[in-house]
């Protein structure tokens, strides 16, 4: 299990170069990042020459990007558009955006198992027919489109939420934002659960269970569901670094400076440090979520064993 | 002639199980499948009956209605009465059936491997017996599974209670099942070819193990099987089906001496036998019937070497050839005779 866990940790490195790299090379070939960082204003040539040496702009891209990693590893993300300190910008926006998505995996984790649980249960008839319906809506519906309309709704027309998150977003504000993030993955999770579902009914040990005289709320949550979920939770844990970055389009329609807000400013002034920065933590968090989903699979199925 | 669809063979006073003209169905997007047509049998206190016929024939979704278990949909029983220690179990409330189940009646499976639950230890799942009916904490659960380890004779039980099924050996596995089926010291345990998927090496050793438990714990057993070499050993009765009915019934040694129906004489004279040596070995030529599309008149008459004409348009009732003793054959008297 250690050995496993330290040769996974080995594996993340490539892959975190590369992805790091990719993402460094893209940004970087969008443009001149010194004359981003003036704005509409031309700079004067020393001080350009100046930042383009603090940046290493002059070295060839190998040597920026280790340097970049290296400052990076320091602590020092740079310097955002604003001219604050990009860990600033991250220290406002992480925990607005983690607190975004934990609303959002609680939603599409236990809305979609209750309701995949429920169609799988009742396969074939009309409340199974309508979940798969109203998923397979839910999937074609554009994130921006749905989250528009949730907030007109719930916001606007019905004044029920604050259609626009305020500052400090504390967990009641977010349960819309969450909802709208979580929406197309929790349709996801229905469909998947329901697969599951169906799928173990019929195993032998259900039957079992059922020839034990066990009762049937025992049959299905202890028995039944407990081996549908081993492939959901695979999901969702996969999930929670795609929600993050998801997010970008929700945390615009809700106003919310998370992640993806900042992600977005910084795209739309070409400021590199951020984007950078923050893409990075972004790998950082989808691969230890990957790994800690994989051990947990273990402890759902002891079948599985680490060589 | 004297006919006995109705009547329970040997009624006993000490009747554990009697199931009467049992019919079920599975009503399918092909058909609906007639997989059991009238089957009627009873087992005593204490008593083993054992289960034979072709696969297909019913022997499983039979006591699958009777534990109450069947697949449903698509398989519904349609006709008949299931009565243990004297109650219906197909006009009981749910609930009341529910406690039935495991507590009194128990199931064996075939495959252990499948049929434990693979993510949940041995001991939670011996345990749970004992928590649901018994209402034990889990820890005297615990207490009580590690004892019925040891009762089946599973090495280091103790150590073992917290490992999964598929760190088992499949003999070890299957003692596990039987260990769950005795738990709760039922009146009656089924056994679904309950050695078919084990090696040849460990067979007769959970054989014995089920047996020997059986006879301390005074059970009823119903012993599908399609060793009959085995039920020599331990049956005393014999019920073999053919397209969803009962075609024979009758005490072991009866039959062994000498088959009432074509189709029994058929089953024993495909086994080799020693004192039989040289003799042609008898193979039922022909495949069973569909069960959508059943003949007319005597199921069996298309693979029948007895048959004639009205075997095919009058289906034979379970005739009684003895007290003891039923035959689904119009000439089961030839049949007797002949050997
Ligand atoms: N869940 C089901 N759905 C549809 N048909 C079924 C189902 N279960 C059993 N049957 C049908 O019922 C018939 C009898 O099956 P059963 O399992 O009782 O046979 P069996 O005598 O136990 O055979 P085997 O020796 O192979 O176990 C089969 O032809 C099968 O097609
Ligand atoms: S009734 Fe006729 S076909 Fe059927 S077993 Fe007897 S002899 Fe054969
Ligand atoms: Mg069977």
């Amino acid at each position: 299990m250690g050995r496993y866990v330290i040769r996974r940790l080995l594996q993340m490195v490539p892959v975190f170069i590369g992805s790091t790299l990719l993402i460094f090379v893209m940004v970087y070939a969008l443009g001149d990042p010194v004359a981003a960082l003036f704005g509409d204003r031309a700079p004067d040539p020393a001080t350009a020459a100046q930042i383009r040496k603090d940046l290493y702009l002059d070295h060839p891209l190998w040597q920026q990007y280790v340097h970049y990693m290296a400052q990076i590893f320091q602590g020092n993300f740079g310097t955002a558009f604003d001219g604050q300190p990009v860990l600033t910008l991250m220290s406002t926006a992480w925990p607005l955006t983690i607190r975004l998505t934990i609303v959002a995996v609680v939603v599409e984790a236990v809305i979609g198992v209750v309701l995949g649980l429920f169609s799988g249960l009742r396969r074939g008839r009309t409340v199974d027919s309508g979940v798969l319906v109203l998923t397979l809506v839910v999937v074609s519906v554009p994130t921006f489109v749905s989250g528009y309309v949730l907030q007109y709704l719930f916001g606007v027309e019905w004044n029920l939420v604050n259609p626009s998150v305020s500052p400090a977003a504390p967990f009641s504000e977010l349960l819309l934002p969450g909802i709208v993030l979580a929406l197309v993955s929790l349709a996801y999770v229905t469909r998947l659960t329901r697969t599951s579902v169906v799928e173990n009914h019929r195993a032998d040990y259900v039957r079992t269970a059922i020839a034990k005289g066990l009762p049937r709320h025992r049959v299905v949550l202890r028995h039944l569901l407990r081996n549908s979920l081993i492939p959901v939770v695979t999901f969702i844990g996969t999930d929670i670094g795609a929600l993050m970055g998801g997010a970008i389009v929700t945390e615009r329609i809700f106003n919310i400076h998370g992640v993806g807000y900042q992600l977005y400013q910084g795209i739309l002034r070409q400021n590199s440090p951020t984007v950078v920065g923050f893409v990075t933590i972004l790998v950082i968090v989808f691969l230890i979520a990957n790994l800690l989903v994989d051990l947990l699979y273990a402890v759902l199925d002891p079948r599985i064993r680490y060589a | 002639m004297d006919t006995l669809t109705e009547s329970p063979l040997v009624p006993r006073t000490d009747t554990l199980l009697d199931v009467r003209d049992l019919h079920v169905e599975f009503r399918t997007r092909d058909g609906i499948a007639k997989a059991v047509n009238g089957v009627s049998y009873a087992v005593a206190r204490g008593e083993t009956l054992a289960v034979l016929g072709e696969s297909g024939s019913g022997k499983s979704v039979t006591v699958q209605a009777v534990m109450g278990i069947l697949d449903s949909p698509p398989g519904f029983v349609t006709r008949g009465e299931i009565l243990f220690r004297g109650e219906n179990l197909l006009t009981m409330p749910a609930d009341q059936r529910r406690k039935v189940r495991g507590a009194k009646m128990a199931m064996i499976f075939q495959d252990a491997l499948s049929a434990l639950n693979p993510v949940l230890t041995v001991g939670y799942q011996l345990g749970e017996m004992f928590v649901v009916h018994r209402g034990m904490s889990r820890r005297d659960a615990r207490a009580m599974a590690v004892e019925l380890m040891d009762r089946v004779r599973i090495p280091a039980a103790r150590q073992r209670v917290g490992d999964y099924p598929h760190q088992f050996s499949g003999g070890m596995r299957q003692r596990i099942m039987i260990a769950m089926a005795m738990a709760l010291e039922p009146d009656l345990i089924i056994a679904d070819e309950p050695t078919t998927a084990l090696d040849v090496t460990v067979q007769a050793q959970v054989m014995d193990l089920l047996a020997e438990l059986r006879q301390e714990m005074g059970m009823g057993l119903i012993l599908i099987t399609h060793d009959l070499g085995v039920v020599a050993d331990v049956a005393d009765r014999i019920a073999v089906m053919y397209a969803g009915r009962i075609v024979e019934t009758a005490p072991v040694h009866d039959i062994y001496r000498a088959p009432a129906h074509p189709y029994t004489k058929g089953l024993l004279e495909s086994i080799p036998r020693l004192d039989r040596k040289g003799k042609e070995l008898y193979a039922i030529r022909g495949l069973p019937p569909s069960l959508t599309d059943v003949p007319p008149g005597c199921a069996f008459n298309p693979r029948c070497p007895m048959a004639r004409e009205r075997c095919r348009t009058e289906v034979p009732p379970l005739y009684r050839v003895t007290a003891e003793r039923g035959s689904a054959c119009h000439y089961w008297e030839e049949c007797v005779g002949d050997d």
